[in-house]
Parts: C-alpha cells; structure tokens; sequence
C-alpha cells in the first residue's frame, strides 16, 4: 500500500499571532518575526501514529526535510523520500509534490495544512487520487478536511483496510486574504478534491451511516428532475449537490461556477452576474443553491455571481435550496445562514424554506441573515 | 434496602458459535422419517399436485443439522443476548422495555390452539377478549374505534397513511404531502414514503426542542395530506402546542396521526382525542405489557374517530345485541382492506387485556406517573453524578418518560463518546443501544427507565455509567477498546454495515458477494 505526505511546513503559523494566514512569502515573514513556530509537523505526526499498525505492509512517500520526511521519521516510518526543495518551501513545492504522488500512483495522499494547501494540491492533481486534508491551518473553510489529525490518521487507516469504500467529492474553499485581513470575508469555491468519507471522521458530517452521502446527491437530483417546469430557467449554482443535477441530465457544466438549463438543456455556462441578468431578463427563472461550506451558507460564499440584483429578479419564492440530510444535521439545528453584501435584501430572504433533502423528501428549515447571528 | 451492585466481574458466555449454515453435513437430519414401501403406496406421488412450472429444480439450500445440535447452537446464542428479563434493559430508549408479568403466559397458552379460520361460535371468548380491549382502548385515547390488525407500529403508521390516501380520494382531492418531525420515529416519514407520499421533515426551536410551530406553518399547502408525529418525541420532549398543530395542519384541510409509540409516560393522562388527533396507534408490546418485539408478533392497535370508523381495515369485531354474539365485521363501506392477514396477532391482545384488567384506571395511571418520576430521577442523577454528560436542549429540562442524553463534553475531555460508553457498558452486563438517529446531538444515548424498575436497579445503572465515565478520564483506552467481557470484541470495520457492495442480510447473499469466504 502506498500512501502519499505532503505537509505544509509554514501552514498555521499565522493564527496564533493573530495573522489570518501566511498566504506569501511577506506575511510568512511577518509571522516569524511574530514569533509564530511551526506546528503542521507535530500535526502530521499525529495523524501518522494512527497508521502504525500497517507500518510493514505501507510505503510512504513525501519530500524532503520539513515537507514530510522529518514528520514521517519521528512517527515511526521510513519513507521514500521524493524531490528536492529549498530553504524555503513555496506553493509551487506542494503543486510539484503532488504531482509527483500522482506518478508514483499512491492509494490516499494526506497533506498537512489548511484551505491554501488544499488549493494547491487541486491545482495539481484536482480529483484524480484519493486525498484528505489534515487540518493544520489557519483557514479550514473546506470540506476536505479530517475533523482532527488523529481522526484523520484512523480514516486513512480504514480506507487502505478497505474499511471505508465511499469516496465523494468535497468542496475546496478558500477566503480572500487580503479581504479577510481587512475585515471583509469572501470565499471562493476553488474546486473539489476526492476525499473518503466516513461520517464520523469528518467534522460536522457526524450522521448515521446507514445512509450514503453520494446516494443522497442523486435522491436529491432526482427530485429536482421531477419537479423541474418547462420553460422556466433554472440556475443551478456551484456545490456538488447542485451539479449532480447536471450531471442526471449529461450536460456539461462548471464545477464552481453558474450553469443555467432550460427544458433539459444547457444554455449557460460559468455565467458571470451580468450574463445572469442578462439571460434571465423578461423570463421566468429558479435559482438552485446548495449550502457552501461547513457553516451553513445559502448565499455569499462560493455563490457571488447570484448576486442581490439576481435574486431581487428571480424572487424569493423562486430560491430552491437542496442539501443532504446529512449536511442539515451536521448544523446541529442552527439555521442557514444569507450573506449577499444586501443586508436589507438578507431580511427579505429569511424565512422558512422546504429544503429538498432527497427523493420526495423535504426539510422545512429556517434561514436568517448571517448578521443576526453575528450580532 | 436492597444492594446497589457494580458488576466489575461479569462475563457473558463466548461461544464463538458458528452461523447455523456452517454447521451443516449433507445429508444430517433432525428427524428420520420411516418410509416403508405401505406409507408410499397410501401417499403417492405427492409432488404431482402441484404444477409442474410451480415446481423447484433444485432444493432449498437449508442447513441440514440434528436435533441436539440444533438445540445447543440456539440455546448458545440465547446465552449470548442481554435480554429484557435479564439485564436493566433501561437503555433501550425508545423502546420501553418493562416487564411483562408471567402471569399472562398462563392466558396465551389457552388460546394458543386456536385457529384464525375457525367459526365464530367457536371463538366467542376470544371475540369478546378483542371487543373488550377496543373499548378499553377508546376510554385510554378518546378515539371511537380500534383495530389490532396491523402487526407492530410501522404497520399502524402504513395504515394511518392509507386511511389518509383513501379519505382525500374519497373527498377527490389531490393531496400528496405528509408532515412530520424529525424528532418523531422515522418509521412516521417511512410509512408514508412507501404509500407514495411526498415526506415534509420540521426541526424543533434549537433551544427548546419543541418542534417548531412556524416551520409548521410554512410547511403546510394544499398539498397537506396530513401530519404524522410522535408526542413525546424521542428525545423526551413533550410539544405542549400539539393542539395548535393538529388545528393548523385541519385548517389546511389535512388529517392528523397520532405515533403513541411513546405513550408510557402519559397513558390516562393525556388522550389523542384532546389534542385534536383523528387517529393513531398504541403498541400493545412496550405499551401494554408484550415484550418487545424488535420485528418479532406484535399489534400496533389503530385508532380513529368515528368520522374515519369506515375507512379501517377489516375485519373489526362487533357485537350484535339481537344474537347476543360477537362477530366478525367486513362491511365496512370505506375500508382500506387489509395491512395484515386475519384480525391481529392474538396472544398480544390476549396479554394486554390482561394486564390492563389487573392495572385498572388508576393503575395505568400509575405506570405513567412512576414511569415519569423514574426517568427524571435518573435525569437528576446522572446530570449532577455522571461527569461529561448533559441532556440534549438543555434549556429545556422538562422531560416525560424518556431523555436523550449528549455526552459531547466526555467526547471533548476524554476522547471517549457514546459508542465507547455503550460498547463498555456491555462489560458490566447492560445492554445501552446505539440507535439514536438522526444525530443531531451530538454523542446522543437514549434512556428509558419505565416503571418496571426498582430504585436499587436504577442506581445500580447509574452507578454502571459512572463507573465507565470514570474509567475514560483514567483510563480511555479501556472504554475506546471495549467490549472486553462480552460476546464478541469490538468490529472495527464499520464497513460491514455501510458498504452496499459488502453488506448482506442473508447467508445466500453473503456467498454471493463474497464468493463463499469469509
């Protein structure tokens, strides 16, 4: 079995001096002088020891020195140690390094670092081995992440047993930095990642196993189908959840982006705001949206290009939000939140919606506007 | 008083007992049939009366094993189980197990040989034990009219739905959505599902647990077949404005179930009628006194109110004065037909009329007071003595018969969550289930105490959980690993249950995908 390690030395760095990530070389620097220490290798460390048991029958690979080969030796292992980096190690070494997994054809790839790390690694190898993140970040928006280093390590483990089969595609998000430094937040669906998944080592995602995540995508699909009318526009937003609609239909669509369908078929792709008004200008149009992110956003994360002037046209009786059962009850009963940057337009949306949860199955749930909660 | 006892020197028995398929020899036999060439001759050909295309090739693949084998491998297994009447079955949530007073075996064994086909005048005992038991019925709830045919309370739900299908067809309206919560069973979103109606889930106020009468509102349309909802729900929480729900889900020109599944904690004390139910169910094992089956004879006793009396399943029982007999009534113009051969799984009703004859008004008045003092005793213990855990909505400490529990911050301070705790509580010889969908809570366990218990035997179980808690601060790794003393070590690979392509619920099916090895 061979399972691939990529860590992230500098990852995490900037939270505890107060630096919302260390996105760059200047903020890295920034931190250090902070006195910021690394700490994703102690992190990948934890997360290998669970993988002990199979130390005679695995073969890690990673990179040299701090990317890896430091953490896998301390945790016990002798890996194959791939590459060459510098002093210092830069984004480009993750997108080489996981290209290079990919080569060597590893079973999972484990990466050590938050939402940057995860991007880079989509970069490189976007869904063709099976990975999981380790959280050691700052930013940890995305869904590819084990709820902790050690559960990360135990579903390695049960995934190389073949203990946990299913295997879904997770959203990567990532915050604008500067933004966020700045007090503004944006996230950004980047693109998806294939992770295994096993309700109870992901985190929020703690639900009975005896429904399937993947299962519940096409449930909800195929509700959407069945009650879809003609000559309506449906948008069908960015998620996961959302674009299993499309791919019912066998359209082509945009992962991370706004695909509009009418009848059946496909007559926008990655539409911008603008093309979005355009194109819906004097029809009758539904919005399909999905909660991004493990925070319950409806809108403002991933889905900007529905912006307020949209959704004023489409209308709030119009909005269909689709979610998995799981997804509601890892919000342990808080509502869904709205954040278009229209504050008086997020009270207008708030409300209760009949979430399509599954095939024929429903979710009445409540929205409000994330800065209530905020409040 | 009687000794409070932590049982840290239990062992269940391990027989690492093979599947009964495994033992088989081709060829073994429990009994040998003498068949001489006169016994031929008087039978004849047996097989020629049935149809040749009717006929199977090969014969079934059964487990062929003798007698006294077969006794030793069932009586292992039995040794095997922490049944009702062997551990304090309190956590059970959901479940209400209680004891069923043996007294009441002695009645089943009397009607044991009836036949469901023999003629009335034959059976105008059991025909009046069943009349009887409706009318008991109809003083507990309210409702006017009940049937004992469907066989456990998913059937009863199946049921509700299908008078609900039939009354709006009748009416000739076009309604197709049914509303529950998701606090009720899921069997009340299930049911309706099967029937072909369209599910509506609402969650309760994140504060209170009580379900949600705004999402109430915004659920119900012209759609709104109906509502079907437990009360208590599964959490223990009682929705004191069912009233309200029932009049807004009528005012959508719906009809209203009632899952009195978890009727334990308020029997004689608050009816389905009063809170604007048209219908529902009690299950007479839990309830009244069957154990519980877990799939196994069962009567989910269905109710409803004499505007819906015609829609029931046939056949009811009725009494005509002029014959001074009792009989069995299919004219019922509006009738669903059947959910279940015959007219109810006898020895059940048999056991309820029995007990409800012993217990009486105040009696069964009784059982839910002390139900409810029981349960929020063991509440109060564990929420002051139990370290780590909490109730679920802890804004809301008013529970009836049951709670669920969250041992979220054990699972933060140890490492060690629920599963844990209930794998480990085996080791002490109590059987605590993992059951607690959906997880909402975080780290859910249901507990359940019933009646049936003695203080000595409640304190003896808090006594077993804080023993365990206290071991996952000391020691988590006892608890992570357990079972220790059971009858199997903990499974690993959860996989078994969740992967489609290695699950199987039949031996044939295991072969099938796993190629006959294991």
């Amino acid at each position: 079995m061979k399972l691939g390690l990529i860590v992230n030395p500098i990852a995490g760095m900037g939270g505890r001096v107060g630096l919302k990530g260390t996105d760059g070389p200047e903020m890295l620097k920034k931190a250090i002088e902070l006195g910021a220490k690394p700490w994703a290798e102690d992190r990948a460390v934890d997360a290998l020891k669970a993988l002990l048991p199979i130390r005679d029958s695995l073969t890690i690979y990673t990179y040299p020195h701090k990317m890896g080969e430091n953490a896998a030796k301390r945790a016990g292992f002798n890996p194959e140690v791939l590459g060459s980096v510098g002093e210092e190690t830069t984004a480009e070494d993750t997108v080489r390094a996981a290209e290079d997994m990919r080569r060597v054809g590893v079973d999972i790839l484990l990466f050590v670092g938050g939402d940057g790390t995860a991007r880079d690694v989509c970069r490189a190898i976007g869904t063709s081995l099976v990975t999981l993140g380790i959280p050691a970040g700052v930013k940890v928006y995305s869904s590819v992440f084990s709820a902790s280093p050690k559960a990360g390590g135990e579903l390695a483990l049960k995934f190389l047993r073949g203990e946990v089969s299913e295997v879904i595609e997770a959203e990567v998000l990532d915050i604008d930095e500067d933004s966020f430094r700045e007090g503004r937040l944006s996230v950004k669906l980047y693109g998806y990642l294939k992770i295994p998944y096993d309700s109870n080592y992901i985190p929020g995602g703690k639900v009975p196993s005896s429904h399937s995540e993947s299962y519940d995508r096409e449930a909800i699909a195929a509700e959407l189908l069945e009650v879809m009318e003609r000559d309506v526009i449906y948008l069908i937003g960015p998620g996961s959840t959302t674009k299993e609609v499309m791919k019912a239909l066998s359209l082509d669509f945009s992962p991370l982006g706004v695909d509009a369908i009418l009848n059946g078929e496909l007559i926008g792709k990655d539409l911008n705001e603008r093309q979005i008004i355009e194109l819906i200008s004097g029809r009758k149009a539904k919005v399909v949206v999905t909660p991004i992110g493990g925070q319950g956003y409806v809108f403002g994360r991933g889905n900007q290009q529905i912006s307020p002037e949209v959704l004023r046209r489409v209308g709030k009786g119009n909005i269909i939000i689709v979610a998995t059962r799981g997804k509601l009850e890892s919000l342990r009963g808080r509502p869904l939140l709205v954040d278009t940057g229209d504050e008086a337009l997020d009270v207008e949306l708030s409300g209760y919606y009949k979430v399509i949860t599954g095939y024929r199955e429903y979710t009445v749930y409540k929205v409000v506007p994330a800065s209530t909660l905020e409040s | 008083m009687g000794v409070v006892k932590v049982r840290r020197g239990f062992h269940e028995a391990r027989w690492e007992e093979p599947i009964i398929f495994e033992l088989s020899n081709e060829g073994e036999r429990g009994i040998l049939i003498p068949l001489d060439d006169k016994i031929r001759r008087e039978v004849g050909d047996v097989l020629s009366s049935i149809p040749e295309h009717m006929r199977r090739k090969d014969p079934p693949k059964l487990p062929e094993v003798s007698q006294m084998r077969v006794l030793k491998h069932y009586l292992r297994l039995s040794q095997e189980t922490l049944g009702a009447d062997l551990n304090i079955d309190i956590g059970q949530g959901t479940c209400t197990m209680k004891y069923s007073p043996k007294v009441n075996e002695r009645f089943v064994a009397m009607v044991r040989e009836l036949h469901p086909y023999q003629d009335e005048e034959t059976v105008q005992g059991a025909l009046e034990i069943m009349y009887k038991l409706d009318l008991f019925l109809r003083e507990i709830s309210g409702l006017d009219r009940f049937s004992f045919q469907p066989g456990g309370g998913s059937q009863a739900i199946f049921a509700m739905a299908s008078i609900i299908r039939a009354y709006h067809k009748k009416r000739g309206e076009e309604r197709d959505e049914i509303i529950t919560t998701i606090f009720s069973h899921p069997s009340d979103a299930a049911a309706p599902a099967v029937k072909g109606f369209k599910v509506i889930t609402i969650y309760p106020d994140p504060e209170t647990g009580i379900p949600d009468v705004e999402a109430l509102k915004a659920a119900v349309s012209k759609r709104t077949a109906g509502m079907i909802v437990a009360n208590p729900e599964d959490t223990g929480i009682f929705n004191p404005r069912i009233k309200e729900f029932c009049d807004i889900v009528h005012e959508a020109g719906g009809l209203c179930g009632y899952d009195q599944a978890n009727a334990n904690g308020i029997m004689g004390i608050v009816r389905a009628k009063e809170c604007g139910f048209d219908m529902g169910f009690f299950n007479l094992h839990k309830t009244f006194s069957s154990p519980h089956g877990c799939g196994g004879p069962a009567v989910g006793a269905l109710g409803v109110r004499r505007e819906l009396e015609n829609f029931l399943p046939v056949p009811v029982v009725d009494y005509d004065p002029e014959r001074k007999a009792y009989y069995l009534n299919y004219d019922l113009p509006d009738t669903i037909g059947k959910v279940r051969e015959f007219y109810g799984v006898f020895p059940v009703v048999v056991r309820a009329y029995a007990w409800i004859m012993a217990l009486g008004e105040e009696g069964l008045k009784e059982v839910a007071r002390v139900a409810v003092l029981n349960n929020n005793y063991v509440m109060h213990r564990i929420l002051r003595e139990v370290r780590g855990a909490d109730i679920s909505y802890p804004a809301n400490k008013r529970r009836i018969e049951q709670v669920r529990y969250s041992l979220k911050k054990l699972k933060d301070e140890t490492g060690v969550g629920a599963e844990d705790v209930i794998r480990r509580m085996a080791d002490f010889g109590f059987h605590l289930w993992t059951s607690h969908h959906p997880w909402i809570i975080p780290e859910p366990l249901t507990i359940e105490p019933t009646e049936s218990y003695s203080k000595e035997e409640l304190d003896e179980y808090i006594e077993a959980l804080k023993e365990v808690v206290g071991e996952a601060y000391e020691e988590p790794e006892t608890v992570i690993n357990a079972p220790h003393r059971s009858v199997i070590h903990k499974i690993e690979d959860n996989s078994w249950f969740s992967d489609p392509k290695k699950w199987s619920i039949t031996w044939r099916l295991f072969l099938k995908k796993h190629g006959g090895k294991l």
